[in-house]
């Protein structure tokens, strides 16, 4: 029997990704509110409640970015030739702004007063990473990597005049407030603190519009930049379709104010339909055209062992992370701040 | 400087401040693991109150942790995407499993900093001690293992340039693997304890809240009992080192030792200075013999000389300073808490207290010294096998990126951990200055010892 090993693998990281990307994204646009609350006044607000849901659980935020790119090296070697040469740049500036946002953000909450600076370092910087971040998904697209007789270069100024990568980089921070906002709605909300609630809400209805029209730029960019990859793209049409639904049904709740718990389902269906019908219509091609799942995936019994451990990985880790949510974001009186730790 | 230079330099500065912080990582775990059941089992709210402050104060050192961490993982392909390349189908596995033990610590670690009120039943909070220590030690077993497997790779055929028939296990599991998990793991413990005890010294050195002397000098006593139990290990440990590289990698261990000659009843050289070109070295401490019985238990064991290494496959000799400079900064520590026990169970005879002034100073330098050990190991490690990067089948120079910008990278880089030490060393002083441990133990504890109260996570 033979297992697809090139599937296996390719989903388990772009589900990573998926995870990383909806986490990080209330991550990072909780620290960004919470410095702007700070310079609108309104920190007393927002702030404690934001504190209650990132303290125990930033760490394990950044563990879903090093688990998808421990991973996409382990399963495709070539990734880390191809992307590892094109990225220095790049990708060391994407690691000093996380490293910036991760200390910084350790390094206020627990420093005797908090400094205005400080929460502006990791507010502002948390916007940044998914930009930075997002510059990777750009170049994989194709056409920014040229393969010379002596190696790979990366044509820079293609890259920092294409529209598409601007549209991706605009996309990746409009959606990190979208989502946070909306996650900080419904953990306001079970809070039962109204006036935190009405505000994040606000917050929420606001990036909404811009949510809707960074899409369809981005998607007009992919057609001028890789119509091959658009033209598959339309033949998973009702993904990007139930995409369009679940963002509907999100705003409409939230404007009603009617359960928020099932709106920011909604959000991460949104995100979850639209991300996946990207994957699948991408397929397959890692980078292309350079990196296809089928002629690149490691050697099978690497494979095999990764995907062992991964299941068993898994084994220990749903029941650990049911724990960690049950303890900080189910627990009616922790989220409303009864017990404090 | 050309790009292998920079290249290495870079990853050197970069796991030079990341084994700070993961140091820290993965021995403090067991530092407030040991106080919390002390606590616990005696009823003892000071220990309890040593355990918080410990696991406090381990946060902020957790969060450069993590991130020096991430940065080490990505640069490995960053600088070195040849090796990622050819090795990303040996090493996948333990770096796989790596992030893993990491995942877990990190969820369980999380759970222990904010629950510490939220059971009625002590003991279960203390039972989330164990996820935390066996990630956080597991997570430095896993990377330890890919780290061997660059000294003595293990597991495959190589034919044309591939890798074929790949055993991931055996891999894994390679020749150095035990030898030098065991030595990296108890030399964590080892400096984390004395680096308590160096902040337990210092407080009662200088000790700006007197009430606080009893719970120092309980703090000293249990650091320096881990402490000499991890030392004596960390002998065992660098013994089997010695034994294990003259039977697997005989040019690391003569490139540490100046040995240029293969012979038997060969000296151990301790300090000195070297002529490189006559091969002379000069004011010594010359240990007869002892080289040879370090290797082998024997003095007629014949030690390989490096004469008979391959002149491009010497490693540099500069790295004999950090062999003195690691076993004497690591023999420090032993020699500092053996002091402690004998002048602690014969005071009744010498009136001699341990707690003497002269005395704290000395147990003050164990912590920073245990770390420069550890620090001069590393090096002493890693370039004790140049100019491979996988022993024997890729060297440095074919591995290093051909992308430009490598030069703007590690100044940016440099600026980077400056900025992060400097400020988590402002925070962490801060942190405990104005706050007298009798007083977080009152907020925490009360008078009765009884009283749970926390503070909530707080970002402001």
């Amino acid at each position: 029997m033979s297992l697809d090993y090139e599937i296996i693998g390719i989903t388990v990281l772009w589900t990573f990704l998926y995870l990383y990307v909806i986490i990080a994204s209330i991550d990072f646009g909780a620290g960004f509110f919470n410095f702007y609350s700070k310079l609108t006044g309104d920190d007393n607000i927002i702030s404690p409640i934001i504190a209650r849901y990132l303290s125990p659980v930033w760490e394990t935020t950044n563990v879903f970015f090093v688990f998808f790119f421990v991973g996409i090296v382990g399963f495709y070697p070539d990734t880390a030739y191809y992307l590892g040469t094109t990225l220095l740049i790049p990708g060391s500036l994407a690691l000093i702004l996380m490293s910036i946002r991760g200390s910084y953000y350790a390094f206020n909450s627990n420093n005797k007063e908090s400094k205005l600076s400080w929460s502006a370092l990791y507010g502002i910087t948390g916007l940044l990473i998914p930009a930075s971040l997002s510059v990777a998904l750009v170049i994989s697209e194709g056409g920014y990597i040229e393969e010379t007789a002596t190696g790979i270069d990366l044509n820079f100024t293609d890259l920092i005049l294409s529209t598409y990568g601007w549209s991706v980089v605009f996309l990746a921070i409009i959606s990190v407030l979208y989502i946070s906002s909306g996650f900080l709605t419904y953990y306001a909300s079970k809070a039962e603190d109204k006036r935190a609630s009405d505000l994040t809400r606000t917050w929420f209805l606001i990036w909404t519009l811009p949510t809707l029209v960074i899409t369809q730029f981005t998607f007009l960019g992919l057609r001028s930049h890789n119509y091959e990859h658009f033209v598959s793209a339309q033949n998973y049409w009702y993904l990007f379709g139930l995409s369009l639904l679940a963002m509907l049904v999100a705003v409409f709740l939230i404007w009603k104010r009617r359960n928020y718990g099932t709106a920011f389902i909604m959000i991460m269906l949104q995100y979850g339909f639209a991300f996946y019908g990207y994957g699948i219509s991408k397929l397959p091609y890692i980078l292309y055209p350079y990196i296809n799942i089928n002629d690149s995936v490691v050697n099978e019994n690497m494979a095999f062992a990764l995907t062992a451990v991964f299941v068993l990985g898994l084994l220990l880790l749903i029941p650990s992370l049911i724990l960690l949510a049950r303890l900080f974001l189910f627990d009616k009186d922790y989220v409303k701040g009864n017990k404090k730790s | 400087m050309d790009e292998v230079l920079i290249g290495r330099v870079l990853t050197g500065m970069t796991l030079g401040f990341h084994i700070i912080f993961a140091t820290i990582g993965v021995g403090v775990p067991i530092v407030f693991m040991v106080l919390e059941f002390l606590g616990l089992r005696k009823n003892d709210a000071h220990y309890l109150t040593m355990a918080r402050r410990i696991a406090k104060g381990y946060t902020v050192t957790v969060a450069v942790g993590v991130v020096t961490g991430t940065i080490i993982g990505l640069q490995l392909s960053l600088i070195w995407p040849d090796f990622m390349r050819l090795g990303g189908q040996i090493i996948a596995l333990p770096l796989f499993m790596e992030t893993f033990a990491f995942f877990f610590e990190a969820i369980f670690l999380g759970i222990y900093l904010y629950t510490w009120d939220r059971f009625k039943n002590r003991w279960y909070h203390w039972l989330l001690n164990i996820p935390i220590v066996v990630g956080s030690t597991l997570s430095a077993v896993f990377i330890t293992t890919v780290n061997s497997f660059m000294n003595t790779p293990a597991g495959f055929d190589f034919e044309g340039g591939e890798l074929l028939n790949i055993d991931p296990l055996a891999a894994m599991f390679n020749p150095s693997s035990w030898v030098r998990v065991f030595h990296v793991v108890v030399t964590a413990y080892m400096t984390i304890a004395f680096l308590m005890g160096t902040i337990s010294a210092v407080k009662l050195l200088r000790s700006t809240h007197q009430q606080d002397k009893s719970y120092h000098k309980k703090g000293l006593k249990v650091m320096m009992s881990i402490g000499v139990i991890m030392a004596a290990l960390t002998i065992l440990a660098g013994d089997f080192s010695a034994k294990f590289l003259h039977e697997n990698q005989p040019e690391k261990l003569a490139a540490f030792e100046w040995h240029f000659e293969t012979e038997e009843r060969a000296d151990l050289v301790l300090f000195g200075i070297l002529d490189e070109e006559t091969q002379e070295v000069k004011y010594e401490l010359r240990i007869p013999w002892a080289l040879s019985f370090l290797a082998d238990n024997s003095f007629d064991t014949e030690v390989t000389g490096l004469n008979d290494i391959p002149e491009d496959e010497r490693p540099p000799l500069i790295i004999h300073y950090f062999f003195d400079l690691m076993v004497f900064f690591g023999m420090y520590g032993l020699g500092v808490a053996a002091v402690y026990f004998i002048v602690k169970f014969t005071k009744r005879w010498t009136k001699l207290n341990e707690h003497h002034r002269g005395l704290l100073y000395l147990y003050a330098l164990a912590g920073p010294l245990s770390f420069l050990a550890i620090e001069a190991g590393w090096f002493l490690a890693e370039m004790g096998r140049q100019p491979w990067i996988i022993r024997g089948y890729m060297r440095v120079s074919e591995a290093v990126t051909q992308a430009d910008g490598l030069g703007i990278t590690l100044i940016a880089f440099a600026v980077l951990y400056t900025v992060l030490g400097i400020t988590c060393i402002y925070v962490l002083l801060r942190m405990f200055k104005g706050q007298s441990a009798e007083a977080d133990q009152l907020k925490w504890y009360g008078e009765s010892g009884n009283v749970y109260k926390g503070e909530g996570g707080r970002l402001s």
